[in-house]
């Protein structure tokens, strides 16, 4: 007996070393620098995907977010507000420990994300219940803004606009006669594709769902499904490894129709999966404007810092970070004000103009959504502004 | 002694959530990227599966592949029975939800032993694989089961404060943790129990060689329909718990890897004996938990990238250094000396 | 359920099927050989089958081609192809052997339970891929244009292109090889000995370790072969591929009869197909769902696999 209680401490001593090996080479977090001025000495936090499969969303905002930032604290001349990232890896099971030690850090007044609509799901009852305002720069499903949580708000269209302005697009720019639609049964992409289905009416003459992104590479039975079908437009509601892939398969296998999809496939991973040439021709809708369109010189600035062209939401997050920025400068420097600030704001930024209705969503009026083209570049150009009556 | 031994380490255990306060190596112990309460409360449900799974694969030997269904099933019975989302409508409360969807639980397991009798243990691997799999992707794809959507606002377990807040909120996940182990200690009494009595020598027969067994009037289908249906209802203990604490579930929790990490550390740990399931559990969860938020120095990757490959070799060495597990059952450590002295017939 | 998409469909559903379906049962090939030898499941065996797909893509690589290439003319394509498929056959077989090496040798030598085998062949199949996925930052990797896919021969609404008609070919080529190996050659004589009963066939002066890796090779040499197939044929592969082909390897292996070559060629090729049906019926996401319902059906009736028995009872 004392020899099994032995070997157990003696594990897990050497247990303990290991990790306490490990944690000195950890990084310290940010020391917090009190500067001159009562509204500094305060964290904004990025809150999503840092890793996983379609990680280059959440990396693209996370990158404008510390932009803004690091612009603010240049004009204040000092470290004023501190950036503070957690990685929730866009998963769900992953999302309330990570929130929890988020809302523990006593010093954090806002969050800018996340980004995906299932790691919201999760996390943002955590942050409702602490009373840090959240503003998302990318999760659309519509469910999100229905939950009663007053700390929401969504800097961009929900799938509502999304999807019916993708439809109109195939209707209209593309007049396609024969449309397949197909899902990745991710609450976004579902989500997309129902929208879609349901306004394209009799258009569509067949459909089927793939797995989520990053745990399927054979997609040969969609891909048969699709031939046979005769369509000459797919939808894809789904992110950008799943859509390239697909992409390169349907290449191969000889259809050569229009590959569509939504915001999740807007970014240049997917013509890294298709390959540059199959890329060429694929249209994905953003409720977002082109990132050349931003003003000031958040493209160049962008580029400057991270050495990489502004992504997906990038301006908008820029924008976001700015907003509570603009908000913290005017003195609201607790949680609480900071979200007060919000239900009022009118904040002009260098993507749109943003204001908040009574359940987070942005005001009708400023929605934007705009087709992308895929081009040699291997990144989505700006094809049209999609019209939403 | 032993008792009073065992009774000071589930004191100690009580106090885990303190454990940053302790001088010095504390804060090494504690992890960083996540909430520390959080960690603990995975380990505890971690540690709870890994104590069914023992009862499944280490005392009665029925290699189950696809374990996490049942925590799948315990978490889904809760969220149709309590959510808003769910098409029944009933929006019970989490106490009442538990005891239906353990009860559903135990169904399953049932179901899973019935056509599996009379395979030979790797048929049996590939049919509990199987089965696994068929739930996720049930769950996935039927509407009702509302995939990645998922289950939102699942009542959290009862009690308030007498200032009016309520004992399981959602910022501290303390009190959740001190309900799992509270569980826990439930479930190891009860297993213990099983153990020692006529349940747990017909299992071990069964373990050994079951057509012996079968020849000596054990009734091996009654048995291993028992194994099944109590590594089920613990479980889904697990399940109910973790969809209790989260308040949401989808299907992208219930993947194969799962069940393939909690066999890894039931073996590991110790296979057929309680404490090393417990700390096989338990450190499957607490590693990869403690990686996070340090960045490696040579490419910045966040350590918990590397959690699982860091396993995959420390499963090799444990195994080839130590088959028997970190805590062997003494049944185990006396069977593999007899084995080593036996000419390896490959 | 979509009865007529089904029936309209039939033909290139089921071409579709057998094309999956033959990289399925050269894939397989490798679980029920080691099987029948050591009865063991080899876990690690969807790494070995990993490797074999980057290195076939490194070969390539190394003369200047990636997924943005122009497709070669058609000598150099026999040249590419044959080059990928001899490096995808090395670095299988060289990860076949390592594993048993590294991981199972030392547990045969202390005479180890079964499950410490698996537990530590989840450890290997778990360090490999996971290493792969960290330095390769689990992004795909995009495969070469090496074979144009053209249609060769057509009826009705079938299409059967060449690339196709390779695969089926070369997996019943490969097949046919292992069989003739195995039933026909001394070395394969030992593999039948040493799985029907290792005592008396070391006493019949066989060298069970080497028999043991070799098995091993071949099985690696077949999952080689398979993953150049599946290479050109998906067009992408990543980290989790094999884990992800390995387990309707592993389905269509015990549901042929795992230990039975024979088994794993036609459990591999029903599962390809009627994976290939489930789909047109039900919608692709069901089509695992269908493989497993499938073998836990067949299994209720015959507990061994369609062909049953194994490697040892002379019926290969």
């Amino acid at each position: 007996m004392r020899q099994v209680f032995a070997r157990a401490i003696g594990g897990v001593a050497m247990i303990g070393l290991i990790a306490g090996a490990a944690a000195c080479n950890s990084d310290s977090s940010s020391s917090s620098d009190t500067a001159s001025g009562s509204n500094c000495g305060y964290k904004l936090a990025y809150f999503g995907a840092l890793t996983g499969s379609s990680a280059n969303l959440g990396v693209n905002i996370e990158q404008g977010f510390e932009l803004a930032i690091e612009q603010y604290n240049k004009t204040k001349g000092s470290d004023c507000i501190t950036v503070a990232k957690f990685d929730s890896q866009g998963a769900a099971e992953v999302a309330p420990g990570v929130a929890r030690s988020l809302v523990a850090d006593k010093k954090i007044i806002g969050i800018v994300g996340p980004p995906f609509s299932g790691e919201s799901e999760a996390a943002d009852p955590i942050f409702e219940a602490a009373g840090i305002p959240t503003v998302t720069p990318s999760a659309t499903r519509v469910s999100l803004a229905a939950n009663g949580w007053k700390t929401f708000h969504r800097a961009v269209a929900n799938d509502d606009a999304q999807g019916p302005a993708a439809a109109a697009y195939i209707k209209d720019n593309l007049k396609a006669t024969k449309v397949f639609v197909a899902d990745d049964q991710s609450a976004y992409g579902q989500g997309l594709a129902d929208v879609v289905k349901s306004t394209l009416g009799p258009l569509v003459v067949s459909s089927d769902k793939t797995e989520g992104d990053g745990k399927q590479t054979d997609f040969s039975a969609l891909v048969q499904k699709v031939q046979t079908s005769g369509a000459t437009a797919l939808f894809y509601g789904g992110y950008y490894t799943n859509a390239g892939i697909i992409r390169k398969q349907l290449t191969a296998a000889g259809w050569k129709g229009t590959l569509l999809g939504g915001d999740g496939m807007k970014d240049p991973g997917l013509s890294k999966a298709s390959g540059i040439t199959a890329a060429v021709g694929t249209v994905v809708t953003c409720p977002c404007s082109p990132p050349e369109a931003a003003g000031g010189t958040f493209v160049t600035d962008y580029k400057a810092k991270w050495n990489v062209a502004a992504g997906t939401y990038s301006d908008v997050a820029f924008d976001a970070a700015n907003m509570l920025l603009q908000g913290i400068d005017a003195g609201n420097n607790t949680a609480e004000k900071l979200n007060t600030y919000l239900s009022t704001v009118n904040y002009k930024g260098i993507a749109n103009t943003y204001k908040f209705t009574d359940k987070g969503e942005l005001d009708p009026t400023l929605i934007k959504v705009w087709a992308f083209k895929f081009d040699q570049s291997g990144d989505a150009i700006k094809d049209v502004e999609i019209k939403t009556s | 002694m032993r008792g009073i031994g065992v009774l000071v380490l589930a004191v100690l255990a009580f106090l885990l959530p303190y454990a940053g306060s302790i001088p010095g190596i504390g804060p090494q112990i504690i992890t960083q990227g996540i909430d520390w309460p959080s960690a603990l409360f995975n380990m505890s449900y971690y540690v709870l599966l890994s104590l069914g799974l023992n009862v499944v694969v280490g005392f009665a030997g029925l290699l189950d592949l696809g374990y996490v269904g049942f925590f799948a099933v315990g978490a889904y019975g809760t969220a149709l029975l309590t959510s808003n989302d769910s098409i029944m409508h009933t929006k019970w409360a989490w106490i009442a939800a538990a005891p239906f969807a353990l009860a559903g639980t135990m169904l399953a397991g049932l179901l899973l032993g019935w056509p599996t009798l009379r395979l030979r243990g790797d048929y049996l691997a590939i049919v509990t694989l199987g089965f696994a799999e068929i739930i996720r992707i049930v769950a996935t794809s039927t509407q009702t089961l509302r995939g990645d959507r998922g289950f939102t606002g699942i009542p959290h377990p009862p009690g308030s404060f007498s200032d009016g807040k309520p004992i399981f909120g959602v910022t501290d996940a303390t009190p959740y943790f001190w309900l799992g182990l509270t569980v826990i200690i439930l479930v190891i009494l009860g297993v213990r129990n099983l153990d020692r009595s006529r349940v747990g020598r017909s299992w071990l027969a069964i373990r050994e060689d079951e057509e012996a067994a079968e020849i000596m009037g054990v009734r091996t289908t009654k048995f291993k329909l028992w194994a099944f249906a109590i590594g089920a209802f613990i479980g889904g203990l697990g399940g109910v718990l973790f969809a209790g604490e989260q308040g949401f579930v989808n299907s992208q929790t219930f993947v194969l890897q799962f069940s393939i990490l909690v066999l890894a550390g039931v073996v590991m740990g110790g296979s057929g004996n309680i404490a090393g399931a417990i700390l096989g559990g338990a450190l499957i969860s607490y590693i990869p938990d403690r990686l996070r938020g340090i960045s490696d120095p040579f490419f910045h990757t966040d350590l918990y990238e590397y959690r699982f490959a860091i396993f995959g070799v420390v499963i090799i060495v444990i195994m080839v250094l130590r088959p028997q597990g970190l805590i062997p059952s003494r049944r185990r450590a006396m069977e593999l000396k007899d084995r080593e002295k036996e000419v390896a017939p490959l | 359920m979509d009865f007529s998409g089904l029936i309209h469909d039939f033909g290139p559903l089921t071409i579709t099927g057998l094309t999956q379906g033959a990289i399925i049962a050269l894939f397989a090939l490798g679980y029920t050989l080691v099987y029948g030898v050591l009865r063991l499941i080899n876990f690690a065996h969807s790494e070995v089958f990993l490797m074999g797909t980057y290195a076939c893509l490194f070969v390539w690589g190394l003369f200047g081609l990636d997924q943005n290439s122009a497709a070669p003319s058609a000598g150099k394509m026999i040249g590419f192809l044959v080059l990928g498929l001899v490096a995808a056959i090395i670095a299988s077989g060289a990860t076949a052997l390592v594993v048993e090496l590294v991981a199972y040798r030392p547990l045969r030598r202390r005479n180890a339970p079964p499950l410490a085998f698996l537990i530590t062949a989840i450890g290997a199949s778990l360090a490999i891929s996971e290493a792969t996925g960290v330095t390769t930052h689990r992004n795909q990797a995009g495969v070469p244009p090496i074979i144009q896919a053209k249609t060769v021969i057509e009826f009705g609404n079938v299409r059967i292109s060449n690339l196709q008609i390779l695969i089926i070919v070369l997996a019943l080529v490969m097949m046919f090889v292992l069989d003739r190996f195995i039933n026909g050659s001394r070395l394969g004589r030992g593999i039948r000995a040493v799985a029907q009963n290792p005592d008396s066939a070391a006493l019949m002066g066989v060298n069970k370790s080497r028999v043991i890796s070799l098995v091993f090779v071949l099985g690696g040499l077949m999952a080689g072969v398979a993953a150049v197939m599946y290479d050109l044929k998906i067009g992408v592969t990543r980290y989790d591929a094999g884990f992800l082909l390995g387990i309707d390897a592993f389905t269509a292996a015990v549901l042929g009869g795992i230990g039975n070559l024979r088994g794993a060629l036609l459990g591999g090729l029903l599962l390809g197909v009627l994976q290939s049906y489930a789909a047109g019926l039900f919608g692709s996401q069901w089509l695992h769902a269908a493989a497993f319902v499938l073998l836990v059906l067949i299994l209720l009736f015959r507990p061994t696999g369609l062909l049953g028995e194994s490697l040892g009872r002379a019926r290969a």
